[in-house]
């Protein structure tokens, strides 16, 4: 699978690849311009040396007289120690220095020519300067010729090279560095957003407000267009939800209610066992979509529960309240034991509320009439839920905790097979556990361990 | 084991350089052989043997496989064996700076990688390399400056002169530089480095000045009396042969330091020979076993102790008057100085 | 009692209104929250029965102005959102209890009875034959002064019988009127419960009669 591009490595990388960049052009650069300078100053010392000795010579009755500056050749070694060679001609002839040194391709002037021959196994530089002298009134033409070999230029640009790549590379350094820097500070408003955002909880659905850096306007933008996007949409979701919800069960309760009004004015046993069918599989589907939603809801709400505080006492009360005259028409009734004191705890009302009322549902829905169903709370969040019913079956607990699971004796009871499966999923994003267990004497006992506040 | 050297010195012979080695054609003063290590070391240079022996001695000690050849010749004929010649010695040792410039520009030496030992000023690239460093110096007899100030500098000495005229005619020794490469040298870095130096060539010539072409042979005369001052003496020389009677001075306008250097030759059959008794040279042991021999060693403290001490500088501009033309000149202008009729 | 039944869908509000009638109620019918209005201006109820979803708006807003009013008439809500959140949220508009359609009508009038006897007043409702007094809301009957304590169903099957004295009731009948019509019950549990009413009202001068192969009928002397 391809890793999801970086920006932070672009950044990172197109950073350094700049800076390496820019190094080798600083390293070339350096390196180049040092050359050049040195082979200008060389070139301006020899040029200076081969013209003073040009300058020396001097014509006269008896021929001319030669006479090199020391300075002239001492001067060369300024620079580096080079070798050093020359040759004077005067007319076509060699007077003194080396007769070999070879000579320039076009005559040379008083400016010095420069050009670089091979010679005497080195490369040499030479400088050539020619002027004509008075020799017995005659007109003479000498040419001076003063090489050096360029050994000194080769180590001086291989010390200039050396510093030039020393400091490319230290400014390639810092330049990562600086790009590493730079790619996490340009992307530290990103990850603040991203957190930002991250954290909300599953019902935020608020535009985001942040102040962010103006190239982060659009991408904010276009955010909180999807989130009014969302969130409409989400309204639409959910107004299509109650509105099928509705249009599901206001048909079935009218259904329900003209079977009851039929099976009032039906005499024949027949004809009442049908009526009593339609009436169970009307309630069959309305529970069935009922707790669908509710599990639903429940795993929604689990991945970012809400912190409400409340008091476990008040909660159970209240849902014992509302279940009451549904246990009073079969003759059932719960009964409470609760503790003197609040029993505070933290947690998703919601949730806790499903896995409760679940609880009590399933209590009153597989007990038998005539019985009571017994609701204990300690102090330490437990709840415990009796009844006096017909039992797990032969499935055991765990069996019976699956999705759409229903025990095997519970074929004449009205039932998704969803309601435990609530209750365990419920306590769980609560961060509690819900155990269900057989009770002595008949009937089952389910217990919800609850963490408090 | 010095001694024990010395004894398998073979031979110490005086011959004629021509005479006893037909294939060369320069001229040889002295040849002789240390040692018998099957593999020869074959040195040419301008320092006497019987100076470079414990030299040699000793580094035979550390090399008993060696065997060191050792052959004299003056700095003309040394430069012309390899320049000329195309001689194969391994190490060519010469006083006469400017020579072995012109031999180390023209490509005649080759490169050798033990010289960072060496202070910047004592070589040039790694080619020459300076053995040995001899200031160049006045040798006074302190008998005929009585009643006089001992000259301290050129300008003193000038004055002195004037001065005097009667009492040094005829008693003053300088090098002859047609004669000498060491005295050419000597004149031609005194007439780059002052007028004062040209004067003195014209005070001097005043008085008919005896010409020389050794050093040693300035000293005797100083020594006997036929001398009252020696002008551009190899100090090493004096200080050998120390005498109460005789005041060694260095001038303080500027004392030239002469280099005494060292090349391995192109021509060499064995360089790695030459290189290896180099390389002893310079180490700290062979500088102690020149300084013994009155050499005194290559020194940056020296120099930088006493301001006055000027090494002549290893650069190209030594090679202005090797070229004939210059060399024509000068000996030319220098003769009409200080040869006076 | 008088029932206020506002609901918009004509084949459940028929049907609610014929199960309510056949029980012997009175029932206003109003199809919309302005039909409810004009009905509580010039009449008033002991309950309303208020769908959520109607044409002209939503229940729960009539709820919070018929709380802000303040009217005393006890509502339970009928909806078609089961949801929990909806169920909490509901309770919290002022709804006195609420059924989740499609509804238990036995159901229905179990809430009913819970919502009437929390809200008290139940002197004019009291039902007297023989020497039997009964209370159907306070869920109480006294033998001669002295009083029996029934359980609901046995009060329900009193309140059936007492309702028409000397009328044979089928055990369909009752078996309708007192189980939940999905609840799977034995067969003879109508003559359980009988038999434990019989014991219950020992000593009464009214006793419960079996018509062999027809039913039950409530009798005295």
């Amino acid at each position: 699978m391809r890793r999801p591009a970086s920006i932070r490595r672009r950044l990172l990388l197109q950073g350094i690849g700049v800076a390496a960049l820019l190094a080798l052009v600083l390293y070339l650069a350096v390196r180049g311009v040092a050359g050049a300078a040195i082979q200008t100053v060389q070139d301006s010392v020899l040029g200076t040396a081969t013209v003073v000795i040009a300058e020396e010579l001097r014509g006269g009755a008896d021929g001319i007289s030669v006479d090199i500056p020391y300075a002239a050749f001492s001067m060369l070694g300024a620079v580096g120690e080079d070798r050093v060679f020359y040759r004077i001609l005067v007319g076509d002839q060699t007077v003194t220095g080396y007769p070999d040194l070879p000579l320039p391709d076009v005559v040379p002037g008083l400016t010095p020519a420069f050009y670089t021959v091979p010679y005497q196994d080195a490369q040499v530089r030479i400088g050539a300067v020619g002027r004509s002298v008075l020799v017995d009134g005659n007109r003479v033409d000498v040419t001076v010729l003063l090489g050096q070999t360029r050994t000194a230029q080769a180590v001086i640009s291989a010390q200039m090279a050396n510093r030039a790549a020393g400091l490319g590379l230290g400014i390639f350094a810092l330049a990562a560095v600086l790009a590493l820097i730079s790619a996490r500070s340009v992307l530290a408003p990103v990850h603040d957003l991203a957190l930002a955002v991250g954290r909300r909880g599953p019902q935020d659905l608020r535009p985001v407000r942040r102040a962010v850096p103006r190239e982060l306007v659009p991408l904010v933008a276009a955010l909180n267009g999807l989130i009014a996007r969302l969130r409409s949409a989400l309204d639409r979701t959910e107004s299509f939800i109650t509105e099928a919800a509705h249009h599901v069960r206001t048909p079935l309760a009218t259904v329900r209610m003209q079977t009851e009004v039929a099976l009032r004015q039906a005499r024949d046993d027949a004809t009442r066992a049908s009526l009593r069918n339609v009436i169970r599989a009307v309630d069959n589907a309305a529970r069935s979509t009922g707790q669908m939603l509710d599990h639903a809801s429940v795993i929604y709400r689990s991945d970012q529960p809400t912190q409400d505080a409340l008091d476990l006492r008040v909660v159970l009360r209240d849902l014992v309240g509302q279940m009451a005259p549904t246990a009073d028409m079969r003759d059932m009734a719960f009964v409470l034991d609760m503790p003197v004191g609040p029993v505070p705890l933290s947690a998703d009302r919601l949730l806790l509320e499903s896995a409760l009322r679940n609880l009590l549902d399933n209590a009153l829905k597989y007990g038998t009439a005539d019985t009571d169903i017994e609701v204990a709370l300690t102090p330490d969040g437990c709840v415990t839920v009796c009844d006096r019913g017909r039992g797990l079956g032969g499935g055991g607990a765990a069996a019976l905790t699956g999705r759409f699971a229903r025990g095997d004796n519970v074929g004449d009871v009205v039932g998704s097979g969803l309601g435990l499966s609530i209750v365990r999923d419920a306590a769980r994003a609560c961060g509690g556990t819900f155990t269900i267990s057989p009770r002595p004497g008949g009937g089952t006992c389910a217990t919800l361990h609850l963490p408090l506040r | 084991m010095r001694d024990l050297a010395l004894a398998l010195a073979l031979t110490l012979t005086l011959i004629g350089g021509l005479f006893a080695r037909p294939a060369l054609a320069f001229e040889i003063e002295e040849v002789a052989t240390f040692g018998a290590g099957a593999q020869v070391v074959s040195v040419l240079s301008t320092t006497d043997a019987a100076v470079f022996a414990p030299v040699i001695a000793g580094y035979l000690e550390t090399r008993p496989d060696l065997a060191v050849r050792y052959t004299v010749a003056n700095s003309q004929q040394v430069y012309a064996a390899i320049a000329r010649d195309g001689a194969p010695f391994d190490l060519v040792i010469s006083s006469a700076m400017d020579l072995q410039m012109k031999l180390a520009n023209d490509g005649a030496a080759r490169a050798f990688d033990g010289g960072a030992v060496l202070p910047d000023w004592a070589r040039w690239r790694d080619r020459l390399f300076a053995v040995a460093q001899e200031p160049v110096v006045m040798i006074a007899r302190r008998a005929d400056f009585a009643g006089l100030p001992l000259p301290q500098s050129r300008a003193d000495l000038v004055a002195l002169l004037r001065d005097n005229a009667d009492r040094f005619a005829g008693r003053i020794g300088t090098y002859d530089p047609a004669g000498s490469g060491a005295g050419y040298l000597f004149a031609t870095q005194d007439a780059r480095q002052s007028d004062s130096a040209w004067r003195l060539s014209e005070v001097a010539g005043s008085l008919h000045p005896r010409l020389y072409t050794a050093s040693a042979a300035m000293i005797d005369d100083v020594q006997s009396g036929r001398l009252a001052l020696a002008y551009n003496v190899l100090g090493s020389y004096a200080a050998a042969r120390p005498d109460p009677g005789m005041v060694v001075i260095q001038p303080a306008d500027f004392t030239h330091v002469l280099l005494r250097t060292a090349l391995v030759p192109v021509t060499s059959t064995d360089p790695a020979a030459g290189a290896g008794f180099l390389t002893f040279l310079l180490s700290p042991q062979g500088q102690s076993l020149l300084a013994e021999a009155g050499l005194p060693p290559v020194s940056d403290t020296t120099i930088t102790a006493a301001p006055q001490l000027r090494p002549i500088r290893l650069d190209p501009g030594l090679l202005v008057y090797v070229d004939p033309m210059m060399r024509q000149k000068f000996l030319t202008e220098w003769t009409a100085a200080v040869v006076q009729p | 009692m008088r029932f206020l039944l506002v609901e918009d869908t004509p084949d459940l509000g028929q049907a609610v209104l014929d199960r309510l009638t056949l029980d012997g109620h009175g029932v206003d019918w109003a199809r919309s929250l302005a039909d409810a209005e004009a009905h509580l201006a010039v009449s008033s109820y002991d309950l309303i029965l208020l769908d959520i979803m109607l044409p002209d708006g939503d229940g729960r807003d009539f709820l919070a102005a018929h709380r802000r009013v303040p009217r005393d008439t006890p509502v339970i809500v009928m909806t078609a959102r089961a949801g929990v959140s909806d169920r909490v949220a509901l309770l919290d508009t002022g709804a006195d209890d609420y059924v989740t359609k499609p509804f238990d009508f036995a159901e229905l009038e179990a809430r009913v009875r819970a919502v009437l006897r929390r809200r008290g007043g139940t002197a004019q409702t009291q039902v007297t034959y023989a020497d039997l007094v009964f209370d159907p809301l306070g869920g109480t009957v006294a033998v001669g002064g002295d009083v029996r304590d029934l359980r609901n169903r046995e009060l329900r099957l009193l309140e059936i019988l007492m309702a028409g004295p000397g009328r044979i009731f089928s055990k369909g009948h009752l078996h309708d009127r007192l189980l939940s019509a999905s609840e799977a019950v034995s067969d003879n549990a109508i003559e359980v419960y009988v038999g434990r009413l019989r014991k219950k009202l020992s000593g009464s001068a009214a006793r419960i009669e079996t018509v062999r192969g027809v039913g039950y009928r409530l009798t005295q002397g």
